[in-house]
């Protein structure tokens, strides 16, 4: 939303805004918490609110189309892209194009916890967006692996919700997350957090029952002398982000060193991994008459 | 007596040394900005948060309508504040910003909505 905004301050006159979700605002509108737009707008706001602010932008410049439930499957080099939308599929060429598509968490497999593979186990941004958008508890007593800030968040949340979190596992020497998640989501309410520490094994049939949890060294080898279970009835991952670029793939992308594609821009969490949204907006500005700017040496 | 706390004002985190006498701040250091003090003075001497949750509704566009309080009420109240958020089931729309549940807890915060939610216009 930034980036069409500054595009269209720029001169841009003629702007498409492809959602694949039946709302705008992405993943903000699942970040219910507080600590966005300390910077942007100088003042403290929730995920939701953050932005709204921008939606109330674009609905106040008809020259933006807003298309939502669209998502796009297809782009070529020459920037030709494909999308859905209820009951349509649209085919049709860009001048220049925006990539803003965020990222994907990464999950179990990616990070190896030796196990079973019962029910219970969720990425947490999976277990974020099942409590703030969909109203459910995904379980009652609760582990963390990993110390990134959607995890730190989470523990709160689950914690608010009437939900025991039995304990944040961290394979580091300190989080990934910001100090003050760890603060005012683990230290607030005297949710342990085991540095150093790793998953040995996971439990239970059909649903999760338990984890084993040991201390590593400098190495990451196991401690075995340190072993000790937890019980819980869902697991947590929260290990990090990827950027979401299966689509300037498509268009040829093969080396991000040497992205080859003129007219495509890439902003937000697709382009790398943000801490703050606020310096989303700024960098998505900047995609935004970026774009303008080619379009004007295109003329 | 000196305590070790960490701001959570703002992303930074700073490292505060506070200086406590009979449950008093009498000196700060280790912040970058005013908001240091006043935050380590508060944390001291009586914690305050934002409680930040959802609330269910009925007959509108949002299963859950995202809400927090419009100003901070005492951490030892966040709980407490938590059980009376999960009674309400909002059945009217609301804009961002607007009241939910007045003067919560007798804490003087408001809890607001921060995402407007329009009456669901299709059956689920």
């Amino acid at each position: 939303m930034a980036a069409a905004v500054a595009a269209h301050e720029a001169g841009v006159k003629d702007i498409l805004l492809l959602e694949r979700d039946q709302y705008l605002g992405g993943i903000l509108n699942q970040c219910i918490h507080q600590g966005f737009g300390l910077h942007h707008f100088k003042e403290e706001l929730t995920g939701p609110e953050y932005a709204d602010r921008f939606i109330k932008q674009i609905e106040n410049l008809p020259q933006i189309e807003v298309s939502l439930s669209s998502m796009v499957v297809r782009l070529t080099k020459d920037r030709v892209l494909t999308y859905f939308k209820p009951g349509e599929m649209v085919e049709l060429k860009a001048k220049a194009l925006i990539m803003a598509t965020g990222c994907r968490e990464r999950t179990r497999e990616m990070v190896h916890i030796p196990g079973a593979r019962p029910a219970g186990i969720y990425p947490a941004g999976l277990a974020q967006k099942m409590i703030n958008i969909e109203g459910w508890l995904p379980g009652k007593e609760v582990v963390i692996v990993g110390s990134g800030d959607i995890g730190l968040i989470m523990a709160r949340r689950f914690t608010l919700e009437g939900a025991k979190v039995q304990a944040v596992i961290e394979i580091q020497k300190e989080s990934r997350g910001l100090i003050r998640n760890v603060v005012q989501c683990l230290e607030d309410f005297e949710i342990p957090l085991y540095f150093q520490h790793k998953i040995r094994t996971l439990k239970g049939k059909d649903r999760v029952e338990s984890v084993e949890v040991v201390e590593v060294d400098d190495n990451y080898n196991e401690k075995p002398e340190t072993r000790f279970g937890l019980s819980c009835d869902t697991v947590l991952i929260s290990v990090g982000l990827i950027p979401e670029n299966e689509l300037i793939e498509m268009a040829g992308v093969t080396d991000v060193i040497k992205i080859d594609l003129p007219g495509v821009f890439v902003c937000g969490n697709s382009y790398k991994v943000y801490d703050l949204v606020d310096w989303v907006t700024r960098d998505s500005v900047k995609a935004g008459k970026m774009a303008a700017e080619y379009l004007r040496s295109q003329m | 007596m000196k305590k070790k706390i960490t701001c959570i004002e703002c992303p930074q985190g700073c490292q505060l040394e506070v200086d406590v006498e009979n449950g008093y701040v009498v000196k700060v250091t280790g912040n970058k900005c005013d908001k240091g003090t006043d935050y380590a003075k508060q944390e001291i001497e009586n914690p305050m948060r934002v409680l930040t949750s959802t609330v269910q509704s009925d007959g509108l566009e949002l299963k859950m309508v995202p809400v927090r309080t419009d100003k901070t009420i005492p951490k030892s109240q966040v709980l407490k504040a938590m059980a009376e958020v999960q009674k309400i089931k909002l059945t009217q729309p609301v804009k961002v910003g607007e009241v939910i549940m007045k003067n919560i807890l007798g804490t003087e915060a408001n809890l607001i909505a921060t995402r407007p939610a329009a009456k669901r216009s299709f059956p689920s």
